[in-house]
């Protein structure tokens, strides 16, 4: 059910991000300000969007499964949520990585994607320990849809209001992700996020499909050992 | 849906009011805090985003206890299963605990602010009045909100202690944003407070979104 | 700030990328994993099922 076109789908994932690189470490211009330091953004961004747009997409599929009732909309947004989280500790590792290369410091408090997706991500990681706390699985997935919808509205208002506060405290020093770059950087910016959304969707499938395939195999086991216990 | 959310608003007030467990340990702990902040601080006044950073930080980690002791009576006497014997509907409920939350808060507030003004803080406090009553309502409505919502989805763990605070907590990020960057003028001397619209419809957009999804799936929760 | 000279700034942008393909590679080991356990729980439930229909 899940693995419905997997195979190109994982073929363009491959693509893209050979593509992606191939464009960050030969095409795109070197900055001007911040020099060789500036390509971690082609991976540092991408993953930043990729993974709020998961956790939103979350919560989306959250509350398709508390208007439909099918647990299979709870698993799909669990598995987004779980890649989200995943996603969000390299987000955190990389900009830690760039603001110890670009100013010095392990980290900052001025760039409003960081701070906000650090504030996210530790909002999200208490999904886990609230998820399997409960014991049955109906309720189980009903808290954790609830959970991923509250916590998916919250994604952007969390950005609005970090942007916010940075906005009057430091004026924005980076125009990095702004809308005013050089045509080539934002050719490979677009090329990077195509493919780190691909790169999200097919892990997504990857990882719905074993568990899927992991619950079809419990059920097996039940219906042949009750058989044989007969 | 109003008359029952009354009925178990009374409830619960009439039990706050007899047992005193919630808005007492919310304001001793907030007095508390503030007299480790001078301690801590080694300051005698605070003003500017210092105070305000210390008035609602503190008012946060209360807001914590008060949250987490909301649905306590039901989960006590097993009274969440004889609420929903009866065709009631779960909105009604949400109504009356975010109601019974958001009084808890003022009363909180009440005390704590003035005490407040007369340990730590350094301007005087009544300059800063009405802005800072306006923020204070603001901000406890969308506490109150998340906060009611927080405690159901906690309700049923076994870990609801923990949870609580590292669930509600990073979600008033926003508010905390809003509510402390609009209060830091007005604790200082000769503040002007030109951002205070910008905060405040911050804070006012927090709330809606969150009494609307709160209203929505607050039907989801706490069902046996 | 100055920008770092080349050879101090590619350690850290080959330090970033390197994360990221990490963590492609771990999850995706992770994933492969459970795929083997399947397979192997598979095997099992295909001997269980022939021994009944013996």
């Amino acid at each position: 059910m899940y693995s419905k076109g997997f195979k190109p789908l994982a073929i363009a994932t491959v693509v893209a991000i050979a593509v992606s690189f191939a464009l960050v470490f030969f095409y795109a211009p070197l900055d001007a300000d911040q020099g060789f330091v500036q390509k971690i953004f082609y991976v540092h961004v991408p993953m930043a969007i990729v993974a709020l747009c998961g956790f939103v997409a979350g919560g989306i599929m959250a509350i398709k499964h508390l208007r439909s009732g099918d647990r299979s909309w709870d698993m799909r947004s669990y598995v987004a949520i779980h890649l989200s989280i995943i996603l969000g500790t390299g987000v955190l590792i990389t900009g830690a990585i760039w603001a110890k290369a670009s100013w010095g410091h392990w980290w900052l408090w001025d760039e409003p994607v960081l701070v906000s997706f650090l504030i996210v991500f530790l909002l999200y990681c208490v999904y886990y320990p609230l998820r399997f706390s409960i014991e049955d699985p109906d309720r189980q997935a009903r808290y954790s849809s609830v959970f991923a919808i509250a916590a998916g509205a919250f994604v952007p208002i969390n950005f609005a209001a970090v942007r916010l506060a940075e906005a009057v405290t430091h004026p924005r020093v980076l125009s990095q992700t702004g809308g005013n770059l050089p045509g080539e950087m934002r050719l490979t910016f677009l090329v990077s996020i195509v493919a780190m959304a691909l790169l999200f969707v097919t892990l997504w499938k990857l990882e719905l499909t074993a568990k899927n395939a992991s619950m079809q195999l419990k059920r097996l086991r039940t219906t042949l050992e009750l058989r044989s216990a007969t | 849906m109003i008359r029952t959310a009354s009925a178990i608003l009374r409830k619960d007030l009439t039990i706050e009011l007899r047992t005193k467990e919630s808005v007492p340990a919310m304001t001793l702990f907030t007095v508390t805090v503030y007299v480790l902040f001078h301690f801590g601080l080694d300051r005698d006044s605070l003003d500017g985003e210092l105070a305000s950073g210390v008035l609602w930080v503190t008012l946060l980690l209360a807001a914590v206890i008060g949250v987490t002791r909301l649905f306590a009576t039901e989960r006590e006497q097993g009274g969440i299963d004889s609420l929903l014997l009866a065709p009631v509907d779960r909105t009604a409920l949400f109504v009356a605990k975010a109601t019974a939350l958001f009084l808890y808060l003022l009363l909180l507030e009440i005390v704590a602010v003035p005490v407040f003004g007369l340990l730590l803080l350094g301007p005087d406090l009544f300059a800063a009045f009405p802005e800072l009553a306006a923020i204070l309502l603001l901000a406890d409505i969308g506490l109150a909100a998340v906060g009611a919502l927080v405690s159901a989805l906690a309700a049923e763990t076994r870990a609801r202690e923990l949870i609580v605070p590292l669930l509600l907590l990073p979600l008033v990020v926003p508010l905390l944003i809003g509510a402390a960057s609009a209060t830091e003028p007005l604790l200082r001397e000769g503040g002007t407070s030109e951002d205070l619209g910008r905060y405040l419809a911050l804070l006012g957009g927090y709330d809606l979104v969150f009494v609307l999804i709160a209203l929505a799936v607050f039907d989801y929760l706490l069902d046996d | 700030m100055p920008a770092l000279p080349l050879d101090e700034a590619g350690q850290y942008v080959a330090g970033a990328y390197l994360v990221f393909l990490t963590l492609i590679v771990v999850y995706v080991a992770i994933i492969g994993a459970k795929v083997s356990r399947i397979d192997r729980e598979l095997g099992e439930l295909v001997e269980l099922a022939e021994e009944e229909w013996r």
